[in-house]
């Protein structure tokens, strides 16, 4: 067949150039790798210096265990007391409890917002309205409704992550090839089908994009809301350790909070590369 | 030995001589292709008039298309005479007519798995490899996986697509996209296939040889073909009767018998002589090109 020939022909010549194209890639990922660090290491050095003018001038230098040095000599301790596992933990599960409800609720209205005119329509107005309220500004209310403070905090982590996802589902749908739907229906799928083997595989890149996002947001949430009521978690760590002047604690519980955000944005970011479909 | 189920089940077998390096045009012979069994559809189409809402002119007016069962029609017609709204409607896909449009002496009411439709762009899914995407019709009927991976192998060698079965779409040219559309259709065993100008887009070389393998295996396993084209040389080498739609309101002009021996060339001189014949009747009917449309 002429055409298998021609790819095949291509593939062969693309072998030639395997080698170059593997030192290619290693030589990209090391300079990946140095920008990374490089950064990182910026970042430390403007804390250092951060932390150094605070240590010298009379009037801050109450405050020096805000830098880098006293920050890493208090991880250990807090590790070994077993304070960072337990907020991370409580955090976290928090935080996976409101994306989980973001994402049960807000795929479905999404993938209804890309499908149905009249919905698309009849929801522009309630959801521009509630999307634009703070999530914070629920927080009475939401103590009010909840018996307890989890469920509270969980449920403003779900009411700010629910619109990233909800409009990047309904955009995702709005890209799809309707043909791909006439394809579907010709071949006998069902509504169902349609759902599963179709729009969610079609739009998994945006879908996962609006997690990214949500998941960015909820995290913000989350600290904030961990401030009052509860007594454990990384934001109730951190106005813990305000109130008993250990700096030091309070700048390792941040810095937590940016680690575990990083790791957390990241994963997302590798789940998008591996089930985006775009070439 | 590969075997691939006709509709009626029995058994149309395929050695894999007939399944090497050669196209389906040359793999089958006169002979096989003469025995296939009709096992198509009876299409019945009776004054079928369409417009896409009630302000809209008419798309085409009292149109009568009949086809006999495991019949090759091709329509030929200039854009905009709703030749391809005609094909939406009979596979179902289009409502908003009058008129009697019956396959098999029923009305045509939903679209079927048993009348797939190809259209210009192949339209895979990008997210499936090969295999995947031809054996999509397959896991909506809810079949078993292990029949989906076999009858899904045996789809991808009919049409010459085995050492790409792993590879994802996206990696493929236009005429190997067409032709992993083709069996995702195939694949559903169609008593009917409908081509919407689905070669169009291709170079010469694949659309040629894409237009013979169509019709070598819709004769050797005896389904409809039901195409719309512009080209009068596709028409030819694709129909058993080429019907002519002009105008606008669309009608039926003409419906021409296309008596020809396969595989046909386009060089034949038999093959030469219709072509200037179903020219000539399309001119008359259509009016004389004002550009390269034929």
């Amino acid at each position: 067949m002429s055409n298998g020939d021609a790819k095949t022909e291509l593939i062969d010549a693309g072998a030639g150039g395997v080698p170059s194209s593997q030192q290619s890639l290693a030589k990209s990922f090391g300079l990946s790798l140095f920008y990374w660090a490089a950064g990182l290491f910026i970042l430390f050095v403007l804390w250092w210096i951060g932390g150094y003018l605070i240590e010298i001038n009379p009037n801050t230098t109450n405050f020096k265990d805000f830098g880098p040095i006293p920050t890493f000599k208090a991880f250990p301790e807090l590790w070994g007391e077993g304070k960072i596992q337990a907020a991370v933990y409580t955090s976290g599960g928090r935080l996976g409890a409101g994306l989980l409800i973001a994402i049960i609720v807000g795929i479905p209205i999404g993938i209804l917002l890309g499908r149905s005119k009249v919905f698309r329509d009849l929801s522009n107005s309630p959801f521009q309205l509630i999307r634009m309220i703070s999530p914070l500004s629920w927080e009475p209310i939401a103590v009010i409704v909840f018996a307890t403070w989890n469920g509270a905090i969980v449920f403003l982590i779900a009411i700010a992550a629910v619109w990233p996802i909800v409009f990047a589902t309904a955009a995702g749908l709005a890209k799809v090839d309707p043909a791909w739907f006439k394809v579907a229906k010709n071949l006998g799928a069902k509504p169902w089908h349609m759902v599963t083997q179709i729009i969610l595989p079609a739009i998994m890149f945006d879908i996962l994009t609006g997690v990214r996002l949500a998941l960015g947001v909820g995290w913000i949430v989350l600290v904030p809301a961990e401030f009052l009521g509860v007594t454990s978690g990384l934001g109730y760590s951190i106005a813990d350790a305000r109130e008993t002047l250990s700096y030091d604690h309070l700048t390792a519980m941040v810095l937590v909070i940016g680690i575990m955000g990083y790791i957390l944005d990241s994963s997302c970011a590798m789940l998008i590369k591996k089930y985006s479909w775009h070439h | 030995m590969a075997i691939f189920h006709n509709i009626k089940g029995s058994l149309i077998s395929l050695t894999s001589a007939e399944q090497g390096a050669k196209h389906f045009g040359t793999a089958f012979t006169d002979k096989e292709t003469n025995m296939a069994e009709r096992n198509g559809v009876h299409i019945n189409v009776r004054d079928l008039t369409h417009r896409y809402n009630p302000k809209s002119p008419l798309t085409f007016d009292k149109v009568n298309v009949e086809a006999e069962p495991g019949e090759s029609i091709v329509i030929i017609g200039r854009s905009g005479c709703g030749k391809s709204t005609l094909l939406h409607i009979i596979a179902g896909l289009l409502g908003g007519y009058t008129g009697t449009n019956q396959i098999n002496n029923k009305d045509v009411r939903a679209a079927s798995s048993k009348w797939i439709m190809m259209f210009q762009a192949p339209h895979l899914f990008p997210w499936m490899t090969v295999e995947q995407n031809v054996g999509t019709g397959l896991r909506f009927a809810g079949w078993p996986k292990e029949k989906i991976r076999e009858r899904v192998s045996e789809t991808i060698k009919l049409v010459h697509m085995e050492e790409f079965a792993h590879k994802n779409t996206q990696d493929l040219s236009g005429g190997q996209q067409q032709r992993v559309a083709l069996a995702r259709s195939l694949v559903m065993e169609p008593e009917m296939l409908l081509l919407d100008e689905p070669f169009s887009a291709l170079d010469a070389f694949t659309r040629a040889s894409l237009q013979k393998d169509v019709r070598a295996i819709s004769k050797h396993l005896g389904f409809n073909i039901v195409m719309v084209t512009h080209d009068i040389d596709e028409a030819v080498i694709m129909a058993d009767r080429a019907l002519i739609m002009a105008g606008s309101p669309g009608k039926m002009m003409h419906d021409l018998r296309v008596d020809l021996p396969d595989p046909r060339d386009r060089n034949d001189p038999e093959v030469q002589k219709m072509r200037a014949h179903v020219m000539q009747v399309f001119q008359e009917a259509a009016g004389s090109p004002k550009g390269s449309e034929t």
